[in-house]
């Protein structure tokens, strides 16, 4: 069977732009790739023919096929340097959290090289316990372990020392966990060898091993890993002499300890640099390191109690990196091929498609105008960062719960499965690590499984409804996204009259909030197309595009909740978590915010008495029925999925006018959890008449307005019966309302 | 608590009539009693064949990393699949078919 898959270095390009396209292929000898222009999503026999259109391009045509692995896994490294090699006695130290103790064996610090079994490494061996490994090549392998396995979830100060006069080597542990009544007691091992440990240059490894020269894609330095460790690391130590404990504790407790200067190896302080990828050695030979594959700072260290809980705060709490076997940041694939955008090519949503025997896979990304330049009064923003946030989410094929919360089996498709088939692609926001802790960081340089125009209707996919509409109105369009709108702001924004959102925005930077903001108090007309949208906050890596982070605090309806300590950004040290928990409700901006979802069946509005205010005449002109939208693509009805309410209370402006609301939903529409603060069971659509979605409008002080639908399934009733139907209608009145530069009037009248 | 009762078969028939939106409060019950997760419990889903056209019924381990495997069974309507499969947890639930098509 052809497996098939890749991805491309830029999601937005501009005319000169070029994008390069990984791709990784096996079970064919070649590929076909061709750019095309997407217009409507494939959406079986109800919706517009699946048609993309070709582009003609250099690039496109037959290439050899190749496998490129995933580097998975994060780490620490050092690079080599002729202290860490010079070592002949040396003394190893770490503070460690294990996460998953047992489930094999796991690096924590060391040299060690499996391919050439040299070395030296302080391990966690297969059933947990620490171990010190030297290694002066294959069958000169000696290790010595503790008898006790360490326990997940609970802090540990090991250390062990290598005496090359005596060949004592010596590993010790010691609970630091002061809390509970189910103390531990210390455990230590010796053992006397003449293997004397292979004196190389050699880099040193924090979390992982080195397997060998890489044949392939490597995350740092050409190496391949093995063994990587999952749990968190704080406060490693390397001196140059097998310490007596007194001075191990020195060395541990100080970052200059007294009387050792000399013998200071290096001394590695997580707590500096916590939103960059440099590990910062405070001891004498500045050993710098770097992180790879973006393990998750911000995390509470050994001497976290609760008082701090703002890392920028007081770092010291905050010395831990926690690491994981399924971190992926890059999959730093070679390129195959480039396409350079041409300066005539209209802005819009494009792809490489590419194609191998029975094998397809979608690589798309979207031509944006010259910066500052509008080749049309309309912009669609695509919502990369929700679609970064969703990339590679595995979580929904995990149990029973996803029909259990979403009232239907669930289904998946022969690109869903190659995740199951290749967990190396790596994970989501939506997703737990192996180990059980959130993840907080997505990245789209990798392979993904639901970022394309064919199966499930979510997010991109389903935002091509969008464009089905834009283009059957003429395609007079042009195509931004956010990645560019948190970069420029409301520059990005500034030259269009009207800006219209995906389906479900639901991520967001402050900065990506004030330049709507901006955007609105100039003047400008902002459609929200969608339901929960700007829900969550994020942050932005600083360096690298394209990589997001949130960190799921407090509230929300979540697959995973933060930990105690672990609220704030690590990138940007902002407290994360709910918009609505950091006093910016999408109510405020956008009259409406999520109340509810379900994923059953969708429903419909009904009109309100407000739908016959003079203001909004212009909405319903040629729209007769009390009831709009009991039809459509998506479950059977333009009010779904994930649903938007109106709220005073968060924010929705007094003089906002809901002219439909939404109803007949069905039972697997439960209230939001941050809206159930004592649970009572009222809690689903069938009795509480909190869960509507709103169709709802407000003019803003400078002439603007916005038009929010309140649900994700809406755009799916777009294109029913051959865009002849009243939702269609009703958004193309609200389009072409917004598109006429005369200013609302202000005060709402 | 609520149990299992194979005499409900009112509770089938709702179902085969509506498997999408509102349902009864015993309904809902017995849904959230046949859809409970399991760890060691392999549960049903769908393979698409075509998009949104055919899909094929597929059995998948929980917290697997394996593709689901298929069985014989393809629907061209959704609503089919949900009915075919509540038959099959009724079966489980009550030890006997459910003695309605």
């Amino acid at each position: 069977m052809t497996v098939l898959m890749g991805y491309c270095d830029r999601w937005s390009a501009r005319p000169g732009d070029t994008v390069r396209f990984m791709v990784s292929c096996k079970g064919a000898n070649r590929y076909e790739a061709r750019i095309v222009r997407l217009k409507q999503p494939s959406a079986g026999p109800l919706a517009t023919p699946f048609a993309p259109e070709p582009v003609a391009a250099a690039c496109n045509g037959s290439y050899p096929a190749r496998w490129q692995p995933i580097p998975i896994g994060s780490f620490v490294a050092v690079p080599p340097h002729p202290r860490i090699s010079g070592l002949a006695s040396f003394t190893v130290s770490v503070r460690v959290w294990p996460t998953t103790p047992g489930r094999g064996r796991q690096a924590l610090l060391g040299t060690w090289c499996e391919a050439t079994s040299s070395g030296w490494g302080l391990e966690l061996d297969e059933a947990g316990r620490p171990t010190l490994r030297i290694g002066a090549g294959p069958g000169r392998i000696t290790e010595v372990a503790t008898s006790v396995p360490l326990r997940s979830r609970r802090w540990y100060h090991l250390w062990a020392t290598f005496d090359d006069v005596t060949g004592r080597l010596f590993v010790r542990q010691e609970p630091l966990e002061t809390r509970g009544f189910d103390p531990e007691t210390a455990a230590e091992a010796t053992l006397e060898t003449a293997v004397r440990p292979a004196v190389e240059a050699a880099p040193l490894l924090m979390a992982a091993a080195r397997a060998g020269k890489a044949d392939g894609p490597s995350a740092w330095g050409g190496i391949r890993t093995c063994y990587h460790f999952n749990g968190r690391l704080e406060r490693p130590r390397l001196a140059a002499a097998a310490l007596d404990p007194a001075a191990v504790a020195a060395l541990a407790a100080d970052l200059r300890p007294a009387g050792l200067a000399e013998l200071v190896v290096g001394a590695w302080d997580f707590s500096i640099g916590i939103p960059t990828e440099t590990v910062h050695d405070l001891g004498p030979h500045r050993l710098h390191g770097t992180t790879v594959n973006l393990p998750t700072r911000a995390v509470p260290g050994s001497v976290w109690d609760g008082t701090v809980v703002d890392w920028t705060r007081d770092p010291s709490h905050y010395r831990a990196i926690h690491f994981h076997d399924d971190d992926l940041v890059d999959a730093c694939w070679e390129p195959d091929f480039a396409f350079t955008v041409p300066a005539e090519l209209r802005s819009g949503v494009y792809a490489a498609h590419l194609s191998a025997g029975d094998a397809e896979f979608w690589i798309p990304f979207f031509v944006c105008p010259p910066r500052g330049v509008a080749r049309s009064p309309v912009a669609f923003l695509a919502s990369t960062a929700t679609y970064t946030a969703y990339l590679n989410n595995r979580g929904r094929f995990a149990s029973l719960a996803t029909e259990l919360y979403q009232g239907r089996l669930l289904t998946l498709d022969r690109i869903d499965m190659l995740l199951l088939e290749h967990p190396e692609m790596g994970l989501s926001t939506y997703d737990r690590h192996g180990d059980g802790s959130g993840v907080p960081y997505s990245s789209r340089h990798r392979p993904v499984n639901n970022f394309r125009p064919t199966g499930r209707h979510w997010n991109f996919n389903l935002d091509l409804f969008i464009v089905d509409w834009l283009e059957h109105l003429g395609g007079d369009y042009d195509v931004v996204t956010e990645e560019l709108l948190h970069e420029e702001g409301y520059e990005l924004l500034a030259p269009y009259r009207v800006v219209i959102t995906g389906s479900h925005p639901e991520y967001d930077s402050a900065e990506m909030l004030d330049a709507f903001e901006a955007y609105l108090r100039r003047g400008g007309r902002l459609m929200y197309m969608g339901g929960n949208g700007f829900y969550w906050r994020i942050a932005h890596h600083p360096t690298r595009p394209g990589v997001i982070e949130v960190r799921r605090a407090e509230g929300g309806v979540r697959a995973w909740d933060a930990e105690p300590g672990e609220y704030h950004h690590s990138f940007t040290g902002e407290h994360g978590g709910l918009w609505r928990r950091n006093g910016r409700p999408p109510q405020r901006l956008v009259g409406v915010g999520f109340i509810s979802q379900g994923f059953d069946a969708c429903s419909w509005y009904r009109r309100t008495a407000a739908a016959s205010d003079p203001r909004v005449a212009w909405m319903f002109e040629g729209i007769e029925g009390e009831i709009l939208g009991d039809f459509g693509i998506l479950q059977g009805g333009a009010a779904g999925l994930e649903i938007d309410a109106v709220d005073p209370k968060l924010g929705t402006p007094p003089h906002a006018l809901v002219v439909a609301r939404s109803e007949n939903h069905s039972n697997t529409y439960e209230l939001v959890a941050e809206e159930v603060l004592i649970p009572h069971g009222a809690t689903d659509a069938t009795i509480n008449r909190d869960i509507h979605a709103d169709i709802t409008f407000f003019e803003t002080p400078a002439g603007g307005a916005v038009w929010s639908t309140g649900s994700i399934a809406f755009a799916g009733s777009l294109s029913w019966n051959g865009f002849d139907n009243d939702i269609c209608r009703l958004t193309t009145n609200v389009l072409r309302r917004f598109r006429d530069p005369r200013p609302f009037p202000w005060p709402p009248r | 608590m609520y149990r299992f009762d194979k005499t409900r078969l009112d509770l089938a028939r709702e179902f085969k009539a509506n498997p999408y939106g509102a349902h009864s409060p015993d309904l809902q019950y017995l849904l959230h009693l046949m859809r409970r997760p399991s760890p060691d419990r392999p549960f049903h889903c769908l393979v698409v064949d075509k998009d949104d056209e055919r899909w094929t019924l597929a059995v998948m381990e929980p917290g697997t990393r394996r593709p689901p495997t298929l069985t014989n069974h393809v629907f061209t309507d959704l609503a089919e699949a949900e009915w075919f499969v509540f038959k099959l947890r009724w079966r489980e639930l009550a030890g006997e078919d459910l003695p309605i098509d």
